[in-house]
């Protein structure tokens, strides 16, 4: 059974996360990069997403929306950055809800045995900006967690110094 | 819950305090005892202490003239835990792409 492992390392603003799939690589890379398969997987099972636009080419804009069952909508998008292939997708990523806070996520992909390792390192502007990032997790605490990252940053450079 | 956790970080952001938190896990403290490995001035050792009784990471008690802080674990562990909503998310992401990436591949055949 695949796990998907995650390492933040404290005082450091990168995300690192590896999972396995009983696929080859050029399929993962199709579900990573065609917007009808995208959108059958990425987000918890709750969420209904919708691609706006993918353009996988270096320089090509990508965004998607979020809906939740209460109405909530979520939406990001990024640019990709250098051609896309199956061996490596280097994309920003940014919350609509807080413009300006952005990710670069660079994506690996590698096969052996008929199996498909991906790995994806982020780094993002701060550690902060990470902390608020994943304390938030994504699901639908998004926009909190940028309400947080302005409580962190007053808090990290206001008193005590 | 969740004010309380961006507190924790706000208070572990500093590299002064995380170091004053390792030196309680050996036991309760003065500010003196604290004080004396750090190139700051009492007073500036004793607004890190307050952020960290702020947060919860530290508790405070006098014993005859003087004031002992206490290391308090237990927002540590809420700290720890924040990876758990960013794993859910991408765990069951990861759950559905298993599913699609089958499906695909018996379509193929």
């Amino acid at each position: 059974m695949a796990t998907t492992h995650i390492d933040a390392s404290p005082g450091l603003p990168f995300i690192d996360m590896t999972r396995e799939f009983a696929a080859p690589r050029e399929l993962v890379y199709r579900a990573h990069t065609e917007p009808d398969l995208l959108a059958q997987w990425i987000g918890p099972r709750r969420l209904t997403t919708e691609v706006v636009r993918f353009d996988v080419r270096d320089g090509g804009a990508w965004r998607y929306v979020q809906h939740d069952t209460d109405g909530s909508e979520y939406g990001f998008h990024g640019v990709f950055h250098g051609d896309p292939s199956p061996d490596r997708i280097v994309q920003t990523f940014e919350f609509d809800g807080a413009p300006g806070h952005v990710s670069l996520d660079e994506l690996t992909l590698d096969e052996h045995d008929g199996r498909t390792t991906v790995r994806v390192h982020s780094v993002f502007q701060s550690v902060e900006a990470r902390d608020a990032m994943v304390a938030a997790g994504m699901e639908g605490g998004v926009e909190e967690g940028y309400k947080r990252l302005d409580e962190l940053i007053t808090q990290t450079l206001a008193p005590a110094r | 819950m969740t004010d309380q956790l961006s507190t924790v970080f706000g208070a572990l952001a500093d590299p002064t305090r995380r170091a004053i938190l390792a030196r309680l896990m050996d036991g309760d403290r003065t500010v003196a005892e604290l004080n004396a490995p750090f190139a700051v001035s009492q007073p500036a050792i004793s607004r890190h202490l307050k952020v960290l009784e702020e947060a919860g990471l530290i508790s405070r008690r006098r014993r005859a003239t003087a004031r002992l802080s206490h290391l308090e674990a237990e927002p540590l562990r809420g700290a720890t835990e924040w990876l758990a909503a960013y794993r859910r998310f991408w765990t069951e992401s990861h759950e559905r792409l298993d599913e699609l990436l089958q499906r695909l591949l018996q379509e193929d055949q």
